[in-house]
């Protein structure tokens, strides 16, 4: 394999519904910082159909190409037809680093084309730094439940290929105006030789923001004592406005559903005041809301591990406390007294 | 009949598993071994299928010799049959190389019976990548469907299946050829306790136990370290956060600096106080 013919870092452009994910614009700032420090390009793949009126946003983020694959065949996601895509690109103009976002869709793909390549591939990444010299991507990522941090590289391999989690790194700001090259791909794909069919997307309509877009969480754990009892969280959620989280074991005691949960199996959320009630703050639970603006924790035990991972610390009885935190929040945001 | 092979693996129970303030390495002693939780999932779905359209569940392992006990724990779940490959050649793999140990096993076993359908968890909760399943797939050229959450219809005269894919906000209903590979997710069912006929079976049952010299035309520059193109660098505790500050006084008092400390960031509530 010869070095040298490799060259650029490559970012999966994600788009579910005619909109760019989140995570492939933090992908193009950590993406660029790479590419500055090797003095190479920075790339965007982007598969779809009818998508071209996405390409602006990525150069605005950015990248200085864009490769584009836009053919009916790729109307929905299907691991088959969208890997033939990005196997043809990086065999044609052979990048040295691609990254995908740790979402199913990138994860999946990302594994696939790994193996056809082949090439190593670093899941789950939470750093990524290059060698300026020899180009070796230096990705690291947690293992063992969080428990360790191992860095992670393909020496003899390219290009080297990392999932990166979303919310970690950092998008640029947009930069109205900023242009790139587009380079218009095709290939010959036909629908009868692919084996899976999407015969239907169900979206469960609820208008609730998500929870990795809310500005406040407020999490509950196992403290809470039942679902009658995690109650009281989504009542403090309610007057604050905020969205409820929860713990991997409140939701596998099926207090509230998998969507809530925040942590390491869950959503990384960022929100700018993080609640984390009843909650030890196991290192699972630690590393989906670390990066929260204020982390406020109330919990029984003095010595429970979340008084180590929060601004500040309530040492005290949720069922005691929560009741009169909204008593208190209610009235001053509306103004007069509830029943609770 | 249906002959579905689960891939499982035994693993560190990592939400006890201590480590070394020292050396920054893992305690393994300090962590009993057990079967994947995810895979637990996997193998109990493909006991549901069994049961539903008749068939053999088959389990196929890569791991060091104490590794039969998650086979076990899989035919407490109701498998037929177990596989383990075991030798100092596969050490090291990273998932590239495990994928290809591993499908050089699933071909000996189509040997034995022709495979439909091939189940694997989501992800391992050491290493816990969940590329593994992908990688097997692809190697056999099949079809792979990762965050599958419920399978709707297995249909192997007309050789296609019917599953749920998760997505964010929702799923998506997808039909696929056979054979094929799920990845699945915890929530597609749940795992009960075991039987006791089937943990007597299990108390006795002897896997099949292979070495690499039982697998057929395998190349061994793609196994274990060698074939791996990932390697650990380097390992370190996660950096341990920083304590906050604790909020003293009465209850009231505490409920009190909460309430001016989130007031604070004002801009956040003129929303709820605007809809009021
Ligand atoms: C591979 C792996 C992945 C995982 N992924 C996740 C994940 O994504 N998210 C996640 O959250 N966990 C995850 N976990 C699980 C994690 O290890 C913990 O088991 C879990 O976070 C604990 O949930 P908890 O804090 O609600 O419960 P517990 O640990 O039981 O803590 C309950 C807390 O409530 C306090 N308490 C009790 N009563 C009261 C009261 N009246 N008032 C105030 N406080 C009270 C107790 O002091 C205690 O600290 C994962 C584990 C593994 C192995
Ligand atoms: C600290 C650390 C970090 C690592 N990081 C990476 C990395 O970033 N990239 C990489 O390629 N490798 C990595 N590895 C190596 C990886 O852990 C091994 O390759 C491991 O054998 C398989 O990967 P996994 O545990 O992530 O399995 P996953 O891909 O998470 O497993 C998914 C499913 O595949 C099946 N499966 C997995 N392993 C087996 C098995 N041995 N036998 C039968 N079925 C199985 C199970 O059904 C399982 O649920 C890392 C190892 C360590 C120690």
């Amino acid at each position: 394999m010869n070095f040298e013919e490799y060259s650029g870092v490559w970012v999966f452009i994600e788009e579910n519904d005619g909109k760019i994910a989140q995570v492939s614009l933090e992908l193009l700032g950590a993406g660029r910082a790479l590419a500055n420090k090797r003095g190479v390009e920075l790339a965007g793949v982007l598969i779809g159909d009818k998508i071209n009126g996405l390409s602006k946003t990525i150069f605005e983020y950015g990248a200085d190409s864009l490769y584009v694959y836009d053919q009916p065949i790729f109307k929905y996601y299907r691991t088959e037809s969208y890997m033939q895509a990005l196997l043809h690109c990086s065999e044609k103009y052979k990048p040295e680093i691609i990254l995908y976002g740790a979402t199913s869709t990138g994860k999946d793909l990302a594994s696939a084309v790994a193996t056809d390549l082949p090439t190593g591939l670093t899941a789950d990444t939470t750093e990524l730094d290059v060698e300026e010299d020899t180009g070796l991507l230096l990705a690291s990522r947690p293992a063992f439940g969080g428990n360790i941090m191992a860095t992670i590289l393909c020496k003899k391999y390219r290009p080297q290929m990392a999932t990166v989690r979303p919310k970690v790194m950092k998008a640029l700001s947009q930069e109205k105006g900023r242009i790139g090259n587009v380079i218009e791909e095709k290939i010959d794909l036909k629908e009868e030789d692919i084996r899976t069919k999407v015969l239907e997307i169900v979206r469960h309509t609820s208008k609730k923001i998500k929870i990795d877009e809310a500005d406040i969480v407020v999490a509950g754990g196992k403290g809470l004592g039942s679902a009658q009892g995690f109650n009281l969280i989504h009542q403090l959620a309610h007057t604050l406005g905020g969205v409820v989280g929860g713990s991997r074991d409140v939701v596998e005691a099926g207090w509230v559903e998998h969507h809530h949960q925040v942590g390491q199996t869950g959503v990384t959320v960022t929100p700018k005041i993080y609640f984390a009630i009843g909650i030890s703050g196991a290192i699972q639970h630690i590393v989906g809301m670390k990066n929260s603006g204020l982390i406020i924790a109330i919990n029984k035990d003095p010595n429970a591990p979340i008084f180590q991972s929060c601004h500040y610390g309530i040492v005290g009885d949720a069922f005691e406390i929560i009741p009169l935190l909204i008593q208190a929040f209610h009235t001053a945001l509306h103004g007069e007294e509830v029943e609770v | 009949m249906l002959h579905i092979v689960a891939c499982i693996k035994q693993v560190p129970d990592t939400k006890v598993i201590k480590m070394n303030p020292k050396t920054n390495t893992m305690d393994r002693a300090s962590a009993p071994a057990i079967l994947n939780p995810y895979d637990a999932h996997a193998v109990e779905e493909a006991v549901r299928l069994k049961n539903k359209y008749g068939g053999t569940v088959s389990v196929v392992t890569m791991g060091p010799p104490p590794a039969v006990k998650a086979i076990r724990k899989c035919i407490e779940i109701g498998a037929d049959e177990g596989y383990m490959i075991s030798d100092r050649a596969f050490a090291g793999a990273d998932t590239l190389a495990t994928s290809y140990a591993l499908t050089k096993a699933i071909n000996k076993i189509s040997e034995i019976k022709p495979i439909d359908l091939i189940i694997c968890g989501k992800m391992t909760i050491d290493g816990d990548t969940g590329q593994v399943g992908p990688g097997i797939a692809r190697r056999l050229d099949i079809p792979p469907l990762t965050s599958v959450n419920q399978v709707v219809e297995v249909n192997k005269e007309e050789g296609f299946m019917v599953v749920h894919r998760k997505l964010e906000d929702g799923h998506e209903v997808i039909q696929t050829s056979l054979p094929c590979l799920l990845a699945v997710e915890k929530e597609i069912n749940d795992v009960p306790y075991s039987s006791f006929p089937n943990m007597l079976k299990a108390a006795r049952y002897k896997p099949h136990i292979w070495s690499v010299n039982d697998l057929d035309g395998i190349d061994k520059k793609q196994l274990g370290l060698k074939g791996s193109p990932t390697i650990v660098a380097k390992v370190w505790a996660p950096p341990k956060p920083e304590g906050g500050k604790l909020i003293e006084g009465s209850t009231d008092e505490k409920v009190e600096q909460i309430l001016s400390i989130v007031l604070e960031k004002k801009e956040l509530f003129e929303e709820v106080r605007g809809s009021e």
